[in-house]
C-alpha cells in the first residue's frame, strides 16, 4: 500500500499521472507535461508537494555539537534561521542522506531529509543519540515548495507573507491571515528563487490551492522537478551520492567544515581532501545526437571505460542533452572530448560546468538596509 | 489494398504493398510523454520479426521500436529526427520512422487491426 501526503487528493483532482516513489503515490506531471512544467518554473513559478519528505526537529543542550558529530560541516557559529545543506555520514565517511539543517534557536534544529532515506535516517539519529537531546519527527507537516521568479511576488499576493528580506538559505517563521504559524525556508532544488513551507497537513490543502488559484502558478510533478535539478548539476540521493561515496568525491566538499574534526567517516575525509579520490563527479555534456542515462559508461577515445553516468537526460531549456558521472580523477577535464556508450554505440560527449545554466538562487547576502 | 496494423508492443504499420510503414501509436507516445529524440535504423539492415530497429527517446525514459515482420529497412524517415511532432501524424502522413520491405507477408495476418488494437488498448488501462 502506498502512503499517501496530506495533497494526494488535489493532484487526482488536477489529473496528474501519479507513481510510485519511495514508497509514496506521488505526481510524477500533470496535463501539459514535463517540458512544459520544466519551463514554466524557469519563466514562472511552480509547486511542488514535496510532503513525502522528512521533516525532524532536534533539541536539547548540545544540539549543535551532535550535528558535528553526524555530519562534516559547523552548526555552533550558526546563527537563529540559517540554513545550511549537508550529508550525513557513516562510519566510513559513506553518505547516509543528503539534507537541509536549520537552525531554529539555540537548541533547536529543524532537518528536511529525502523521503527515500527517512526510515534509516531516523533510525541512524535515533541510534546515536545522546539521552540529553529531544528527536522529534514531524509526521503532521506537509512541505510546499514554491519555486520561480513569481514565488516572492505571490508568497506575498496570496499570503500577504514579506520575504523580501529572508536571503537564501534562511528560514522565517510567518503567520498568514487565518493559518497556523508556518515555517518558510529560501531554499530550493530547482536553481530559481523560492521557497519551502512547512505547514500543518490540516491547512495544506488550503494554501496550496490558494496558492495554485494565482495566475503565475502552476503544479509540477516530479518528473520536472528531477530535469530542474539535472540542470543545476544538484546530487540526488541514489544516483550521485550513497552509502559508499564520500562527499569528497561527490564533489561536496563545500559542506565539509575545516573546524570541525569529530564527526564519523573524519579520517577518510580527511585523507581524500590530503590526496584526492579515485574517481571525481563531473558534468557531462552531449555533442552527438541521442540521450544517455544513469549507468551508462563512459569511454575514451582508446573505448576504454572511464566512469559511468549517474544522472542523465534532456535539458529542456538547453536542448541538449546532459548528465552528470563519475569519472576517473586523472581520465578527463573540462572540456575534453569523451564518449558515452548508448546501447553499444559511442556518443560524442564533453566534460562540462556545473551548473549547466546559472542558478538565480538570491545571494546568501542581506540587502543593505 | 493499403491498411494499418498494430503490435501489442504498440508499434503502428502501415501496409503499403510489400513495404511496411511502421511508426508508434497514439498510445505509445502519451505515455511517452514529451518525445526528444529519434534513434533511426540504417537503410539496408535485415530485421527479424520482434527485433529491435529504432529507439524513440522522451524526457522520462527510452522506449525500443520492434519490426512487425521479417524484412529490410529500405527507407528511414529523417524528417522526424528535427520535427518529433510529426510521429503524431498519421503513418502515411509523415508519422512513419522506417519502411520494411516484407519477406513473409503471412506475419501481418498475426498483427491487430484497428478494432482488435482499440480493445487491447482499453483493456489496458
Amino acid at each position: 500500500m502506498l502512503r499517501k501526503t496530506a495533497l494526494h487528493q488535489s493532484h487526482i483532482d488536477l489529473g496528474a499521472k501519479m507513481g510510485e516513489f519511495a514508497g509514496y503515490d506521488m505526481p510524477l506531471y500533470y496535463g501539459e507535461g514535463v517540458i512544459k512544467e520544466h519551463e514554466w518554473v524557469r519563466s514562472h513559478c511552480g509547486l511542488f508537494d514535496v510532503s513525502h519528505m522528512g521533516q525532524i526537529t532536534i533539541e536539547g543542550e548540545g544540539v549543535a555539537q551532535f550535528l558535528e558529530k553526524l555530519t562534516p560541516s559547523a552548526f555552533q557559529p550558526k546563527a537563529h534561521g540559517r540554513a545550511q545543506y549537508t550529508v550525513l555520514l557513516n562510519e566510513e565517511g559513506g553518505i547516509i542522506d543528503d539534507l537541509i539543517i536549520t537552525r531554529i534557536d539555540d537548541n533547536k534544529f529543524f532537518a528536511v531529509i529525502n523521503a527515500g532515506c527517512k526510515d534509516k535516517d531516523i533510525e541512524w539519529i535515533k541510534s546515536q543519540l545522546p539521552s540529553t537531546l529531544k528527536f522529534k519527527y514531524l509526521e503532521d507537516n506537509a512541505l510546499i515548495a514554491i519555486q520561480g521568479n513569481w514565488a516572492e511576488r505571490i508568497l506575498h499576493e496570496v499570503l500577504e507573507i514579506e520575504t523580501d528580506d529572508l536571503p537564501y538559505m534562511h528560514m522565517m517563521q510567518a503567520q498568514a491571515p487565518n493559518f497556523d504559524t508556518m515555517y518558510i525556508s529560501r531554499v530550493g532544488y530547482t536553481g530559481e528563487d523560492g521557497f519551502e513551507i512547512s505547514v500543518p497537513n490540516a491547512c495544506a490543502e488550503e494554501i496550496w490551492s490558494k496558492l495554485l488559484d494565482h495566475s503565475e502558478a502552476k503544479p509540477i510533478g516530479l518528473a520536472a522537478r528531477d530535469s530542474l535539478r539535472l540542470e543545476m548539476g544538484y546530487a540526488l540521493y541514489g544516483h550521485e551520492i550513497n552509502a559508499e561515496t564520500s562527499p569528497v568525491e561527490a564533489g561536496l566538499s563545500w559542506v565539509i567544515s575545516k573546524k570541525t574534526e569529530g564527526y564519523f567517516g573524519y579520517d577518510r575525509i580527511a585523507k581524500e581532501r590530503e590526496n584526492g579520490t579515485e574517481n571525481k563527479l563531473v558534468a557531462v555534456k552531449l555533442i552527438d545526437k541521442g540521450v544517455a542515462r544513469d549507468g551508462a559508461e563512459l569511454r575514451n577515445e582508446a573505448d576504454e571505460k572511464i566512469g559511468w553516468l549517474t544522472s542523465g537526460g534532456f535539458s529542456p531549456t538547453l536542448k541538449e542533452s546532459i548528465g552528470i558521472a563519475y569519472i576517473k580523477s586523472d581520465a578527463a577535464n573540462l572540456g575534453d572530448k569523451i564518449f558515452v556508450n548508448v546501447r553499444g554505440r559511442n556518443i560524442a560527449a564533453e566534460i562540462a560546468k556545473t551548473p549547466f545554466l546559472p542558478a538565480k538562487t538570491k545571494s546568501m547576502k542581506k540587502k543593505a538596509a | 489494398m493499403a491498411e494499418f496494423k498494430f503490435t501489442q508492443d504498440h508499434e503502428a504499420i502501415y501496409v503499403d504493398g510489400d513495404i511496411a510503414w511502421v511508426g508508434i501509436t497514439k498510445y505509445a507516445q502519451d505515455a511517452l510523454g514529451d518525445l526528444v529524440f529519434v534513434e533511426l535504423p540504417e537503410i539496408g539492415k535485415a530485421l527479424s520479426k520482434g527485433d529491435e530497429f529504432a529507439v524513440v527517446e522522451s524526457v522520462k525514459t527510452a522506449a525500443e521500436v520492434y519490426s512487425p515482420v521479417d524484412g529490410e529497412v529500405t527507407e528511414a524517415n529523417q524528417a522526424i529526427e528535427s520535427d518529433l511532432d510529426s510521429l503524431a501524424k498519421p503513418l502515411n502522413e509523415g508519422g512513419w520512422i522506417a519502411k520494411i520491405k516484407i519477406s513473409d507477408p503471412s506475419q501481418l495476418d498475426d498483427l491487430m487491426d484497428q478494432d482488435k488494437y482499440d480493445e487491447y488498448v482499453a483493456g489496458l488501462d
